[in-house]
């Protein structure tokens, strides 16, 4: 039989577009019930006007992750307290797309766009914190400009920062320069600090804003709050 | 005025709302949304201090009094600029409108300023309306949600040719500080309803007009800085990124902080308390008191000096709005330069 953990790691695997964390680290799963191969799980977020088109990616990528698990033949996901929720449960439980959810209130055939602009953002970000590790391991932004993926230590952020750079199509290969820009363009080694220090905002937005969400989720829904850290 | 440690600041808070979402003025069959709505300004409200929350009843609805005392009595507040928000689809009498503002602003012309709008959308019948509200107002600055829906359209752009028509009209009649919501927000639902390019562009084409960024651009702070750095006529309206971070997310508040310093910096940021989501007095008491923490994270951004706090608090907002700062309250090479700040002319 699944077991909840099962369907929990598959879930681990969703990440809240905008805010590239797992939906399960930031508390967005609030129930989860399985049973003769069909799961049922609960979402909620941290207001009731957050922007639907995360909101939709998210259930539909929860439902997605909830069926790759085996065992598992029948799953649905349900978004609770939205000001959208019906027509974001019925399009992505029916199938309907995004479109069909939302019939005259769209502009471009799907989603996949945005999806895209905050993939890049956060495989600038992701680079950013691995560059930092490294530096801070003694490297310099000299070294970082020369340095091929081979190259890399092994390390958790290295590995998240491989994973989003293989999700844009860019090149992984070991012979691979490590800082590139993302449309996998070198950085020349006289622009690195520069590059860098525009990562680093773009680190800091995306970090600040999933702050900012728990935040609201810790009052909206009572949760303690958790001891905040910092990178 | 704010007084701390013999440092005297002059208080001008850049966005403040005079709200009603209580529920008579909820529109029937909308009520879920006009709930929703001040509910969810109501999460943003419980992350400030807990000695500060409102019951629910009152958040929806304050009276003059409670805000006449919280801004200028225990808020230090000098001078208050109402930024209008109408949503008409969900209220009756609108959220937050000029009408409503301006009870207060001719009741209290020393203490408000108040901010008119326009929608380009609304076409030739929208400027003659803005072009006599601002007869009878005199506006210094107008508030824009280029996000709002109207008449099935999803939003707009600054770079719409209509309202590059309604910007030429600002810039005619003198209303110079054009401030802009990006933030937060909930339409069109599958773009990027942040997305601050039309302000640089607008902010290219007009030179003569000030661009206030409401909110930063949050949550999407990169895009503001990488653009306001480019565009000398471009500030960060500072409303939300103290009153959300401040106090519930110290760490963060330091780090963005130093982003905006590093990038805006000093001269170009405008605090604004976002009354009534948050009240005033403990931002500027905690924000004269603060300074990076402790941690090599933050080593390499731009220190903030009290001179620099002075004119985040009022003196950038005062240059703008031309509002006459007391002597004693200016920097010391503003002190002895009387060029550097316009008399007021409201």
């Amino acid at each position: 039989m699944t077991s909840r953990t099962e369907i929990l790691d598959a879930l681990s695997g969703v990440r809240d577009p905008e805010l590239d964390e797992p939906i399960t680290n930031l508390d967005f799963v609030s129930e989860l019930e399985v049973e003769d191969g069909a799961a049922c799980v609960r979402l909620r977020l941290p207001t009731y006007f957050c922007a639907p088109n995360f909101a939709y990616l998210m259930v539909a990528d929860a439902k997605a992750a909830i069926l790759s698990v085996p065992g598992i033949e029948r799953a649905s996901v349900a978004l609770d307290d939205h000001y959208a929720s019906a027509e974001i449960n019925v399009g992505v439980n029916d199938e309907h797309g995004f479109d069909g959810a939302f019939p005259d209130e769209t502009e471009s055939p799907d989603l996949e766009e945005l999806r895209t602009v905050f993939r890049r953002k956060s495989f600038v970000a992701r680079q950013e914190h691995l560059c930092r590790e490294l530096l801070a391991a003694d490297h310099t932004a000299s070294d970082l400009a020369g340095m091929t993926l081979d190259e890399v230590p092994a390390s958790a952020a290295f590995e998240t920062y491989l994973e989003r750079r293989a999700e844009l199509g860019l090149d992984v290969s070991d012979g691979a320069p490590l800082v590139v820009d993302p449309d996998g363009k070198r950085v020349p080694e006289e622009a690195v600090v520069q590059h860098l220090r525009f990562a680093r905002t773009v680190r800091v937005s995306i970090e600040g804003n999933a702050e900012l969400c728990r935040g609201l989720l810790a009052t909206r829904y009572g949760i303690p709050e958790r001891e905040e850290t910092t990178a | 005025m704010y007084e701390k440690d013999g440092e005297k600041y002059f208080v001008v808070d850049g966005h403040v709302h005079f709200w009603d979402a209580s529920p008579e003025n909820w529109i029937e069959g909308q009520e879920q949304y006009a709930k929703g709505w001040i509910e969810c300004f109501y999460g943003y409200h419980q992350l400030g201090p807990e000695e500060y929350y409102w019951p629910m009843e009152k958040y929806q609805k304050y009276s003059e009094e409670t805000m006449m005392k919280d801004l200028f009595e225990d808020g230090y507040v000098d001078r208050a600029i109402f930024l209008p928000t109408y949503l008409r689809s969900w209220y009756k009498n609108g959220f937050n409108t000029i009408e409503q503002d301006a009870v207060l602003a001719e009741k209290y012309p020393d203490k408000f300023i108040l901010n008119g709008r326009f929608d380009p959308r609304d076409g030739d019948e929208g400027l003659r309306q803005f072009e006599q509200d601002h007869e009878k107002y005199g506006f210094k600055g107008i508030k824009l949600y280029t996000a709002e829906w109207h008449n099935g359209s999803k939003g707009w752009s600054l770079k719409d040719p209509e309202a590059t028509r309604y910007l030429e009209k600002c810039e005619e009649l003198g209303v110079t500080n054009i401030h802009v919501h990006k933030g937060p927000t909930i339409w069109p639902l599958n773009k990027d309803a942040f997305d601050v390019k039309d302000v640089d562009d607008a902010a290219t084409s007009f030179p003569n007009l000030n661009f206030i960024v409401e909110h930063v651009g949050l949550p999407r702070i990169e895009d503001f800085c990488f653009m306001a750095t480019q565009e000398p006529n471009v500030y960060a309206g500072l409303s939300v990124v103290l009153g959300a971070l401040m106090h519930s997310r110290p760490r963060f508040f330091a780090r963005v902080m130093g982003e905006l310093l590093f990038w805006v910096g000093e001269d170009k940021m405008i605090w604004a308390s976002d009354y009534a989501i948050w009240h005033p007095r403990w931002q500027v008491e905690m924000f004269v008191d603060w300074d990076y923490p402790e941690g090599h994270e933050f080593d390499d951004f731009p220190r903030l000096s009290t001179e620099g706090k002075k004119k985040i608090l009022g003196l950038n907002a005062a240059r703008l709005y031309a509002i006459e700062v007391p002597p004693e309250l200016r920097l010391p090479e503003a002190a002895t330069d009387a060029q550097s700040v316009e008399p007021t002319v409201s």
